[in-house]
């Protein structure tokens, strides 16, 4: 996290549905390296948020310009409809709550993985079958299970499969919506060990939205707290979640049962 | 010792109050001006009576706290950076590599063994994995830890135990900046013993040191010298 320049830099996004501004105002940056959780009750306007950064639904107003690998600041909404898709299939990935959304579930385990790499270009079965494998074992999915049907699959296991299938190709940015949500509690803590590792091994940038702040302490570097479409307190995670400032935020912090 | 006495921690004009929001506003004042600067060698032990705001104020200089105004600054990679005022990336570069923290609070981590929790900060600064955990393992043997249960995760760890891991965690690093709440709070005679050579040999090594020890013994041993931190009185508070 040392990069002198973001990785991602947002400004003044705003978007609206009929009367209601669901997104207002938000602007931040966002460094190589660096995790940042997006918190705030249903309906603050995070997952808006997360659709109107990663390009899938267009704002009102503002900017999302995006690094890319020669280290040219691109802007999002500029960007061709296929120079987009190439995007979103390579440097970035998308890890939705409901695993159904990003999984493919009438094709193998393996061919989920596989074919994002085939996507980018790979050809080579041996290399492909390989590389779903590694990355199979990876989110500790047993191989056994390779050639299975994602549907005959736990919620856990196809949430892990649907990381396995996003982080194949490498990406540089990571979108999760509630990605632990859904899920019991001992499901839980496996997922937020494995992604968490993963992150930190890959060294990846990540946006994760949450109503869960303890998700929020285990994998975000920091926080920005939504309420109704604005950004009411941004900050390092543990000193949001310790010395919250806002009301709202104290409010939402002082809301968690401790176990 | 030849070490420069140039501080290597350096706290100015710090306040810190804390606005209870849902509870009509209320406002608590903790700190007030407080200066304090901590050059290498040193250990500098924070007194005054209980809710006098000593764990608040090691608390603002990790930055866990928001101070109100003033700043702290930490000498990081040849510059200062400001605690109070920092990017979080920045901050968590100070935590990672010059700033190290023991709470008396414990908050373990899911289904991480021991050895990786320790080994975690080498391996954020670029230490290969073998090297990592074989230092972590040198570690956790000096304070005590048996080796059965370097590959267990801490939850189901005795307090004491626990909080060995996490003095492990820091001590595994030669973090130029210490602060130590309360480290042997747990601990039995001979651990607190292993603790102070711990914190003696950062002292030599030219670390600055800032601690809270309920333990007169451990204080002290481990003090070079005392900072008084004073209680806020109500009238002081609502002045401000």
């Amino acid at each position: 996290m040392s990069a002198a320049e973001p990785i991602l830099s947002v400004r003044g996004l705003s978007r609206r549905f009929g009367a209601i501004a669901a997104v207002r105002e938000v602007s931040f940056d966002l460094w190589p390296g660096e995790v940042m959780g997006v918190v705030g009750e249903s309906g603050s306007g995070k997952t808006t948020l997360l659709h109107l950064v990663s390009g899938s639904l267009r704002p009102d107003a503002g900017t999302v310009l995006f690094r890319d690998r020669q280290g040219a600041m691109q802007d999002i909404q500029a960007m061709s409809e296929p120079a987009r898709r190439m995007l979103a299939r390579t440097d970035w990935g998308i890890v939705h709550q409901n695993p159904r959304d990003g999984l493919r579930m009438n094709v193998s385990a393996g061919a989920n993985v596989g074919e994002r790499l085939m996507a980018v270009g790979a050809r080579h079965y041996g290399n492909i079958r390989g590389a779903a494998e590694d990355w199979l074992a990876r989110v500790e999915m047993d191989l056994g299970r390779i050639d299975d049907l994602p549907r005959t699959f736990s919620g856990g296991m196809q949430q892990r499969l649907q990381i396995a299938r996003t982080l194949v190709t490498h990406p540089r940015l990571v979108f999760m919506d509630e990605p632990t949500g859904g899920l019991d509690v001992s499901v839980q803590a496996r997922l937020l060990d494995l992604i968490r590792n993963l992150v930190a091994v890959l060294g990846l940038s990540a946006i994760i939205v949450t109503h869960d702040l303890a998700v929020t302490r285990l994998l975000a570097h920091r926080l920005m707290v939504m309420q109704r479409g604005q950004v009411v307190e941004t900050g390092l995670t543990d000193q949001v979640l310790d010395d919250p400032q806002h009301p709202y935020t104290q409010l939402l912090v002082s809301s968690v049962l401790a176990a | 010792m030849s070490m420069t006495r140039e501080p290597l921690l350096l706290v100015e004009k710090l306040r810190k109050h804390f606005t209870l929001h849902l509870q009509g506003g209320l406002v608590l004042g903790v700190l007030d001006d407080v200066d304090l600067a901590v050059a290498p060698g040193e250990c500098v032990v924070l007194a005054g009576p209980s809710g006098a705001g000593k764990s608040t104020l090691m608390r603002c200089l990790y930055a866990n706290y928001k101070p109100q105004s003033g700043s702290i600054r930490v000498h990081h990679r040849g510059g200062f950076v400001d605690m109070a005022n920092a990017a979080p990336h920045d901050v968590l570069a100070v935590r990672r590599e010059t700033m190290g923290y023991v709470s008396q609070f414990r908050r373990v981590i899911p289904r991480v063994p021991a050895r990786e929790i320790v080994a975690e900060p080498l391996r954020a600064v670029g230490v290969p994995g073998p090297e990592a955990l074989a230092r972590a393992e040198a570690m956790l043997a000096r304070l005590n830890i048996p080796p059965r249960l370097w590959g267990l995760p801490p939850a189901t760890f005795s307090g004491g135990e626990q909080q060995r891991v996490n003095l492990a965690r820091c001590f595994v690093m030669a973090y130029p900046v210490l602060l130590l709440d309360e480290p042997t709070a747990a601990l039995d005679a001979a651990n607190r013993r292993i603790v102070l050579t711990l914190i003696d040999e950062a002292k030599r090594r030219g670390s600055a040191i800032v601690g809270i020890f309920h333990d007169e013994e451990v204080r002290d041993a481990a003090a070079t010298r005392t900072f008084t931190v004073r209680p806020q009185t109500v009238s002081d508070t609502t002045a401000a």
